[in-house]
């Protein structure tokens, strides 16, 4: 389950609607055991290790894997409905011509978003989590390994739409990118500030709303600038496509100049 | 509900980290938790107290070291410390880059018998 909000404790992943193995082996505490008599000493067991190692390790493996294939592995995370899925379909579209991209996308349910992205002609793997609230970095492992990959320059993961738990769950990713609809309110990046400083791109989506909102702009790239000084950041509508040009361009900037980190 | 599923992680971790170590029962479990990631204290132990019976570390002591978030200033590059992602430099005023120092949630290690 979540080691963040406690989620999904019933829940098992599917990918493109098959049960995906457990990740990590459900927990033994039931197992019997026998309270010793106090006549033995007390031993220090230095462990020092992280609750996310599982998952850091695993992240580790599949960066190195997409390294080795000169994959450019962007990790979209926002809140539900800011934009994900749209972006990600008019990016594929823009980048067509040269670049080809294929998706892992996340959702509790419903293979919906993986249907709309079809439409691009891009491959596509669904993965549902039944109740959790993230992606982690076996999920990403298992549904690559699903994922017609050759050819493909670019990998976007469109991670479930949530902005807490995603931020803690490396996925082994080149990019992580952050999204911020103008409809969401100035001050998101403050509220949830660790979706917002762990990624190094942060882009504002749906723009074409921005006067109907009374989108205050100088507030939103203070409130970014504010926890995450370094993040870069884009303006765009996928509607309309303002923004878009700037967007794609640093993708291919990215991929012709290796990756940022 | 963040700290039931971290305190389920490390009790999973500290048992099997127990059992390698030949224990049969926890008696102190000491942790390390950055203050940027949220962790309420007082939910933590109470996730403790819920999740540790049935547990090797049933009637364990719980003891974390809070741990404050490092910045670096991206104004004097100086390096700060503070409680939350929003801090500020305390010397020049400007926001600094998150060090992922104070965003760790780490088993320390166990006294076990």
């Amino acid at each position: 389950m979540c080691i963040e909000c406690g989620c999904g404790r019933p829940g098992r992943p599917k990918i493109d609607g098959k049960p995906a193995k457990l990740t990590f082996a459900p927990s033994d505490r039931k197992a019997p055991h026998v309270f010793a008599a106090h006549d033995h000493e007390h031993r220090t067991v230095d462990v020092h290790q992280s609750i996310f190692a599982a998952n850091d390790r695993k992240a580790a493996e599949n960066r190195a894997l997409f390294e080795s294939r000169a994959l450019l592995v962007l990790n979209v995370v926002s809140s539900p409905g800011s934009g994900k899925t749209t972006l990600v379909q008019r990016t594929i579209e823009r980048l067509a011509t040269d670049v080809k991209t294929g998706v892992i996308v996340g959702d509790l349910e419903t293979d919906n978003d993986a249907r709309r992205l079809r439409t691009t002609g891009a491959p596509v793997v669904q993965i549902t989590t039944g109740t959790l609230c993230h992606l982690d970095a076996e999920m990403v492992a298992r549904a690559y390994a699903e994922l017609p990959s050759e050819g493909l320059r670019v990998l976007v993961i469109e991670n479930v739409g949530n902005l807490v738990c995603p931020a803690t769950f490396d996925l082994g990713e080149g990019l992580r990118v952050a999204l911020l609809s103008v409809t969401e309110g100035e001050d998101k990046p403050l509220k949830y500030p660790p979706l917002f400083s762990f990624a190094q791109v942060v882009v504002i989506t749906k723009k074409d709303l921005a006067a109907a909102c009374e989108f205050d702009r100088e507030a939103a790239l203070a409130s970014i600038r504010r926890v995450n000084p370094a993040a870069k950041v884009f303006e765009v509508s996928s509607k309309t496509g303002e923004g878009m040009d700037a967007w794609c361009g640093f993708l291919r900037e990215t991929l012709d100049g290796g990756r940022e980190t | 509900m963040h700290e039931m599923g971290i305190m389920e992680s490390t009790l999973e971790l500290a048992e099997r980290q127990a059992r390698r170590a030949g224990g049969t029962r926890i008696e102190v479990l000491c942790m390390r938790v950055g203050r940027l990631t949220g962790v309420v204290p007082e939910a933590l132990e109470h996730a403790f107290a819920a999740l540790s019976p049935g547990t090797l570390a049933e009637g364990a002591a719980l003891e974390v070291e809070y741990v404050p978030g490092t910045f670096l200033c991206i104004g004097c590059a100086g390096e700060f410390e503070a409680e939350s992602m929003h801090a500020v430099c305390p010397a020049c005023g400007e926001p600094g880059l998150g060090t992922k120092k104070g965003a760790e949630i780490q088993l320390l290690s166990l006294e076990v018998s």
